[in-house]
Formats: structure tokens, sequence, C-alpha cells
């Protein structure tokens, strides 16, 4: 077990530095002259000399060779310092920093949606298998993996805020902001949720374990919900690790869209700005985010299937 | 004589299929009476282990069971499912066919030996706990009490079946269904489990439906011996007479295919699926077969103490 | 379930057909031009004339989603293409020559894979500017990674097999075994993977466009089409309503004949989409 964390974080490191490399060497590949957009943000466009251009250049460092400041730069970023924002002035930190309770809370509440919809769909469908249940349980899932986050968004508006008035079409702070939102979010989550968990239901039921639960006289419920559903839902943690990095992808439209203010907002609204040192910073995250998000699920999954618990701790 | 404990009267169970209909057993006649062992042999395919668990209603869903099985003079196929859930574990127990997958891999062996003590004794956790390593223990697991909070993956097979033996006996039922117990065993194992099938028989009182395919089993723990072909019990007689002078032609082939009896297999195969066979079942494999065979059904005789489905059977015909 | 999955990916195939037909056919059969504005008429709802209504200049918004299909399909089918062979070269070359080149390139797609996909393509987008090759670079750069990865995987399995060894005594050269023997017998997952890929494609280029992130705004694309009509919600909802059925509907044709091929061509790979 801790020979495989440290293997897992060993390979970590190396993704993470591998990820800086590439941030940096995406911001720098951007076209333009960085010192002059940095001398545009300062001074602004009018009253603008080659002079200042030059002056910005050597005190950025701007003149140094690639990977010097490739350094430069990481030994800032280990300390925490992403540089300042080319629109506002302020430490990116700060403003990343103000951002995150908001995408965190749009995702949780996006997960625990999926979830609340998918494992009772999912268990439903495969219970009542083949019945007109379990169709609608399927074109419902086969729907909500395709649909564009985006236009179920639009589409969302336009019935509950537009029409009916039940949800406020964007902002943040009351809980009723909040609903659009996170079933956005969480609609194609839930549809790849409820289609694993049908399909491992299906499977598990079908097991001898199960056959021989039910001949010792446990209860069709406890069957499915202690002997089948804990097995079921194993494997699918995994797959739930990976959709919250697309989870992490959708917070960028999402946000956008209902004027959430997370880091997805940010980050679009840096693209739009050309703010370099909030993309950097942003896209830096993310990738940390997704990895790190990744290391967890796979230790999750190691620490509630006992038999790789075992295996593993074993050899 | 012993009151009858389970009757099953004209039992046909069917599988829906794509291709329609498949058999696969026909009008089964079968008792068992209190604390007697009955052996039900067969080839496998013969659809043994499908009456298991038509009794316990453990079909897969497209399975339908048509006839009666009265157990304790009630119809087990005219009962609701709340009702027969409850009959499940505490009057008709069930050591599973596949020791191996028969246990929950996620729960602990202590788990899932709790959650049935619980469930049929009505106990508290603490108690339970107690019975449960007590049980353990009864059933050879005595030196490995540590074994309580271990997952079924980290068990032996032998280990696995003494749990599930464990488990099965929780309710205290008064019936149990052996499918198969000793499938796949070699010889050491195969006598620790009929030890173990003993053990529980002596000790529990109960009766034992045990499903196999090996005779050398079924003489050394049954009181009587029903003999199943292609979905048919085609003898039903006590053990020594089955096994000592059987009736029936099948019969006589499964005693002479053993090693000791000089390995004369019966020719041809066991065809798959008998479909509308007008007569006898084993006419194509017959030594004594007779053109009237197969072309009326076959009645039981009553022969002695046994029902044997043959109409060239009589008494003192030898092999 | 296998007939109702073979129907689908019949379904899905008839519905890609008929898209191809309307990119290749747009100006035959788009009722109007659509580009030319026509202020008078503009959020008009759907009637005989404009059976999907007009946009805020007056544009008919069938014909431009029928003009939309090409741009669409030129980005799906151009990243599919040049993903799969970057990731066909790289997942070959890293599969036969297992060592510190594979080593090298397996990291690198670890460190691609470590970018939440949508994020670096939007990035990538947004740095390089608007225009329909920009995408193409963008959703490129982010989608190459599973094909080297399931390739690398095939490859390793494929070359264990005795008839490789065989072809190495013949003297045969390693690029002469990779083209000739390796690559025929690793295609089965890559065109599985392809088509579904396609959908997957054009739904992140529309999500881009969506943003204000890809072709010019003249230009008729499904995704744009969303963002301006958008403002529109209330008014026209034909705006938001036709354009994302267009998006929706080719997805779905391309999951479909993704889903089919696979349980037709590879049975074993049934888990594949979740992957």
């Amino acid at each position: 077990m801790a020979h495989y964390i440290l293997k897992r974080s060993g390979l970590l490191i190396i993704v993470v530095f591998g990820v800086t490399i590439a941030t940096f060497v995406l911001m720098n590949m951007a076209p333009g002259d960085q010192a002059e957009m940095v001398a545009i943000a300062r001074y602004g466009l009018e009253n603008l000399t080659a002079d200042e251009i030059e002056n910005i250049r050597i005190s950025e460092g701007l003149d140094a060779p690639v990977w010097v400041q490739y350094f430069h730069w990481l030994s800032h970023i280990a300390q925490g310092d992403f540089g300042h924002s080319l629109v506002t002035g302020d430490p990116v930190s700060q403003e990343i920093i103000a951002r995150i309770p908001a995408t965190l809370l749009l995702s949780i509440t996006s997960l625990v949606f999926s979830l609340l919809i998918a494992i009772p769909a999912g268990v439903i469908s495969a219970v009542k298998h083949n019945s007109f249940v379990d169709h609608g349980v399927r074109i419902g899932a086969m729907l909500g993996a395709t649909i564009p986050n985006f236009w179920l968004a639009l589409l969302l508006i336009l019935l509950f805020s537009v029409t009916w008035d039940w949800f406020p079409v964007f902002g943040y702070g009351t809980a009723s902001h909040i609903v659009l939102p996170a079933v956005t979010l969480g609609a194609g989550m839930a549809a790849v949720t409820t289609r694993l968990i049908r399909a491992g239901m299906l499977e598990v039921l079908k097991q001898d374990y199960i056959i021989s639960a039910r001949a010792h006289g446990i209860s069709e419920k406890r069957v499915i919900f202690r002997h089948a559903l804990k097995n079921a839902f194993i494997p699918v943690i995994t797959v739930i690790g990976m959709q919250l990095g697309h989870l992490l992808e959708g917070t960028v439209i999402v946000e956008s869209i209902f004027a959430w203010p997370g880091l997805g907002k940010l980050l679009v609204d840096s693209i739009y700005a050309r703010d370099y040192a909030v993309i950097q910073a942003c896209v830096l995250l993310f990738a940390v985010f997704f990895v790190l998000i990744n290391l967890l699920v796979d230790l999750l999954y190691v620490i509630l299937d006992p038999r790789i618990r075992y295996d593993r701790g074993a050899g | 004589m012993a009151t009858t404990l389970l009757s099953i009267r004209g039992l046909t169970t069917v599988f829906h299929c794509r291709q329609g209909q498949i058999e696969a057993f026909n009008n089964v006649d079968l008792d068992i009476d209190q604390g007697q062992v009955l052996g039900l042999i067969g080839e496998t395919g013969c659809g043994k282990s499908v009456l298991g668990m038509s009794i316990l209603r453990l079909l897969p869903p497209n399975g339908v069971s048509r006839g009666q099985i009265i157990y304790k003079y009630r119809d087990l196929l005219g009962l609701s499912p709340q009702v027969m859930q409850r009959i499940r574990g505490a009057e008709i127990g069930l050591l599973p066919q596949n020791p191996s997958a028969s246990l929950n891999p996620v729960l602990s062996v202590g788990q899932q030996l709790m959650e049935g003590l619980r469930l049929h004794r009505m106990i508290k956790k603490e108690k339970a706990r107690v019975a449960a390593q007590t049980l353990l223990g009864c059933y050879g697991l005595r030196g490995f009490n540590n074994r309580y909070d271990e997952y079924p993956h980290q068990l032996s097979g032998g280990m696995k079946q003494r749990v599930l033996a464990a488990l099965s006996i929780t309710g205290k039922p008064s019936l149990l269904i052996a499918d198969e117990p000793t499938k796949g065993l070699d010889g050491v194992a195969r006598n620790q489990v009929v030890a173990l099938l003993r053990q529980l028989t002596r000790e529990t009182k109960m009766a034992l439906l045990l499903i196999t395919h090996d005779l050398k089993v079924a003489a050394n723990l049954c009181d009587q011996i029903a003999v199943m072909y292609c979905g048919e019990i085609v003898e039903n007689g006590p053990v020594g007479k089955v096994l000592v002078s059987p009736l029936h032609p099948y019969t006589q082939g499964l005693l002479a295919s053993l090693p000791e009896n000089g390995l004369h297999p019966i020719p041809d195969y066991s065809p798959g699926v008998p479909g509308d066979i007008q007569g006898c079942r084993f006419y194509p494999r017959c030594r004594y077969r007779q053109d009237k065979c197969s072309c009326q059904t076959i009645k039981n005789k009553r022969i002695n103490e046994t029902y044997v489905r043959c109409l060239s059977a009589s008494e003192g015909r030898e092999n | 379930m296998c007939i109702l999955e073979n129907k689908l990916a019949f379904a899905g195939m008839v519905i890609i057909a008929m898209l191809v037909i309307l990119a290749l056919f747009a100006p035959l059969l788009a009722p109007h031009d659509p580009y030319v504005q026509s202020l008078g008429q503009s959020l008009i709802g759907p009637c005989r004339d404009y059976p999907f209504g007009t946009d805020e200049f007056g544009r008919c918004v069938l014909s431009r989603i029928i003009y939309g299909t090409r741009i669409s399909l030129v980005i799906g089918l151009g990243v599919t293409t040049m993903s799969t062979i970057i990731g066909v070269v790289l997942g070959m070359v890293a599969g036969f020559h297992n060592g510190r080149l594979d080593e090298i390139i397996m990291r690198v797609v670890d460190v691609f894979l470590a970018f939440p996909g949508l994020i670096l393509a939007l990035v990538v987008a947004g740095l390089l500017g608007p225009g329909t090759l920009n995408v193409v670079i963008a959703l490129t750069v982010v989608g190459w990674m599973g094909y080297a990865r399931v390739i690398r995987g095939a490859v390793l399995a494929e070359k264990e097999k005795e008839y490789i060894g065989a072809v190495q005594t013949f003297g045969a050269g390693d690029c002469y075994i990779m083209l000739r023997h390796l690559l025929p017998n690793v295609m089965t997952p890559i065109v599985v993977m392809a088509s579904a890929g396609v959908g997957y494609v054009i739904l992140a280029a529309a999500g881009l466009s969506f943003l204000g992130l890809g072709a010019e705004p003249p230009a008729p694309v499904w995704g744009a089409m969303l963002n301006y009509g958008k403002a529109y919600l209330q008014s026209a909802p034909h705006l938001t309503i036709f354009p994302g059925l267009a998006i929706m509907i080719t997805v779905l044709a391309f999951n479909f004949l993704g889903d089919g091929l696979r349980d037709q061509l590879d049975p074993r790979m049934k888990n594949l989409h979740f992957r």
C-alpha cells in the first residue's frame, strides 16, 4: 500500500513538472511580444515608448534565455507567486484564491446531484431489466450523455427562468442560484454514471453470491443495496473520478453562461482579455487539480476494494 | 414411518429463450422425509441443479416452474415472494454450488455470517459476533478466529465452503439443499466435505437434498437415491437397493462406468435438450430397448421400495 | 440488445449520410443565402418561408444550419484524421521500440492527459485567435493521446506474436514491419475510436465556438449561432433550439456508429467509451 502510494506520487511529480513546462511553452508560443503587452497594461496604449518596453523587458527578465525564464517563473510559482494580472494589476494568486470556493461549491453540488439521480435510476433500471422503466432510463441516459451542456443550459434557462421564472437566469449567492448550473453540469455525469451502475448491477445480480444471499433468506432490498450495489459501485468510482475531470471542463462553459464567479469564468474572461498571467495560472491549477483527483480516485479504489487492498499490501 | 417434509408433485421447469422454451426437467415427483438424506444423482446438464433452485424459487428471471412443491403442508409455488423469502434460510437452506464465487467479495466473512445470524436469530450485534465465531469454530475454522475479519478472497476453497456451510444453517433450516458440494474437488477435499455434511445432518437433524454426480459421495451419505436422466427421475429408492441392485438401465450404466466396476461407459452422449421425446428418454442409448419403449409414455413402476421408469425393469434383473 | 444497437448503428449511418449530402449540396438544398441580411425580417419565428425562422439580421436559420454542416464535418473529420495520424505514429513507435523512447513518449502523453481536454483546447484556440484552422489545431493538440495509448497497447500485444519474429528473420526492416504487419492488425480499435471521436470533436468545436473562439462571425457555425441566439432567448427561442438540435443529432449519430462498430468489430472493447 505505502509502496503503491509512493510510486503513484513519484509519477505525479514527473507529470506536474511536465505540466509546468507545457504551460510555459504554450504561453511563450502565443503570438505577440510579452514585454509590449505588459507595457500596454501598465502605461496604456497612448503614452507608450519603445524605451519603456525595453525597460520592462529587462526588469521582468524577458530578455534572458527561455530556460532561464522558465526556472525563474518556476521558482516564483513554487512560492505561490503567479505574477500580476495584466488587466487589473492585482496579484494573480489573490484573484484565483477568491474564485476557488465558487467552483468547488458548484462542482460538489453537481457531483451530489448526479449521484442522487444516477444511483436510484441505475439500480431501478437493472432490477426492472427490460421493463418500461428500464427503457426510459436508458433513453434518458443516452440523451443526457450526448446533450451539449451549453445547449442544455440554454434550454433550462428558457424553461425554468424565462417561461416559468422559478430560478434566476444567472448570479451567485443564494441556493436558488446554484440549481440550474448544477443541473446542467451534473446531467452528463449522471447519465454516464447511471449507465455504469446499471451495467454493473446487471452483472453483479447474476453472480453466485447474490443467489447465495437470497438463498440465505436475505431480503431483496438488502440484497440489492448491501450486497449488489457495493460490488457494482467500486468500478464506478474510477469513472466518477475521470468524470470529475470532465466536470472541471464543464465549469468553464457553465460558469460563463450562468455568470458564476468561479475559476472557469475567470479563465474564459482572461482569454478574452488576453491576460496571460491569469491564463497561465488557471491552466496550471486546473491541470494540478485534475491530476490530484485522479490520484485520489485511484487511492479510494484501493481502499474500497478489499481484494486490491490486501494484494497490494502483501506485494 | 417418518413424516414427509417436502413433497414434489408433477414439477416441470422451463426456460423461455429467444429460440422458444427449453425444458430443464419434466413432471418430477420426489419426497423427502424429515431428517432424511436424499441423493439426487445424474450427469451434468440433466436438470438436477435446476430442481434445487426451483424448490427455493431462485431461478433466473426466464425460468418458470409448474406443479406442486408441498413443504410442511404449504405449496411453495403459491406463496408470495415475501413469504418465500422468509422460508429461505430459515426453513430451507442452500449450500451453493460454487463456493469460491458464492461469498460476497466486498464483505468480510464475519459481516456475512453476522448478517445471517441477526436475520434469523434476532440477536444483537455483539451476541451475533460471538455466535458467528462459535459457528466458524464448529465448522473447522476453529484455529482461525482472526479469519472473522478476513475477506473471501483470503480463504481457500475449502474454508469458503465451511463458511458457507455455517452460513447455510444460521437459520436452523429443516431442509438443506447441497448443490454439487464436491464438484471439482480432489479426494482429500471431497472426504472433508462428506465429513462436514455428515456433521451437519447429524448435529442438526435436518433433512438433506444432496445434488451430486458423484456416486461414491451419494453412497456414503444418503438414505435414499433418486436418479435423474434428461430431466426425468428414472429411478428412486433406498440407497441399498438403487446403488447395489439398480433396476433402470441408466443406473446400471452409471454404476458400470465407475472405475472399480471396470470403467464401462454408456455408449453415446446424453442428448442436450430432449425436446418432445414421446417414450423413454434413455431409449437411444439403452441396451434393453424394445420398439414399444419409444412410442408410449413410460409410467413409474413400483418394485419393492423402488420406483423405476422402465418398461422392462423387473426384480432380479442384473447387469 | 445486439439487434437494437445495430439498428442504432444503422440509424447513425443514415443520419451521417444525410449530413454529408447536406454539406455537399448545401447551395442546392438551402432555401436562402445564409449570409444575406434583411433587417426588415429579423427574428421571425418558424414560418413557411423560413422553416426555422430568422436571426437578428434576418438571415435564414435553416440555411445557416445547412451550411454549418460543412464546417462541423470538416472540423470533425479533420481533427480526427490528424489526431489519428499523430496517435498512430507515436503509439506504434512507442510500442515497437519499448525502452527509453517508449518511456519518453508515454510521459508526454501523461502530461497532455493531465490537462482537462477542453480547457487546454480553449487556451490554445484563445491564444491562436479565431479561425477554423486554429480550432482544428487546438482540438488536435488535445485529441491524439487516446489513439497513441490504444495503439501502443495493441502493438505491444501484437508484436509478441510469432509471425512478427518470423518476418524479422527474413530481414524485414522496422518500418516495413510496422506498416505492413502491425498497422493492419491494430486498425480495428482505431476505426471504432475514430468514429465516435468525430462526434466528440464536433461537440467540443461547438463548445469553443459557443464561447466565441471559433470561426469569424459571419460564418454559419452552430455553436456561434447558439451564442448569438442566447440574447434573444425570450423573444426568439428558435435561435436556441434548432442549432442545438443540429449539434445533438450529429453527435448522437456518430456515437451510434461508434457503438455499433465496436459491437460488430470487437466485442471485447465493450467498455472502451468509458476510458
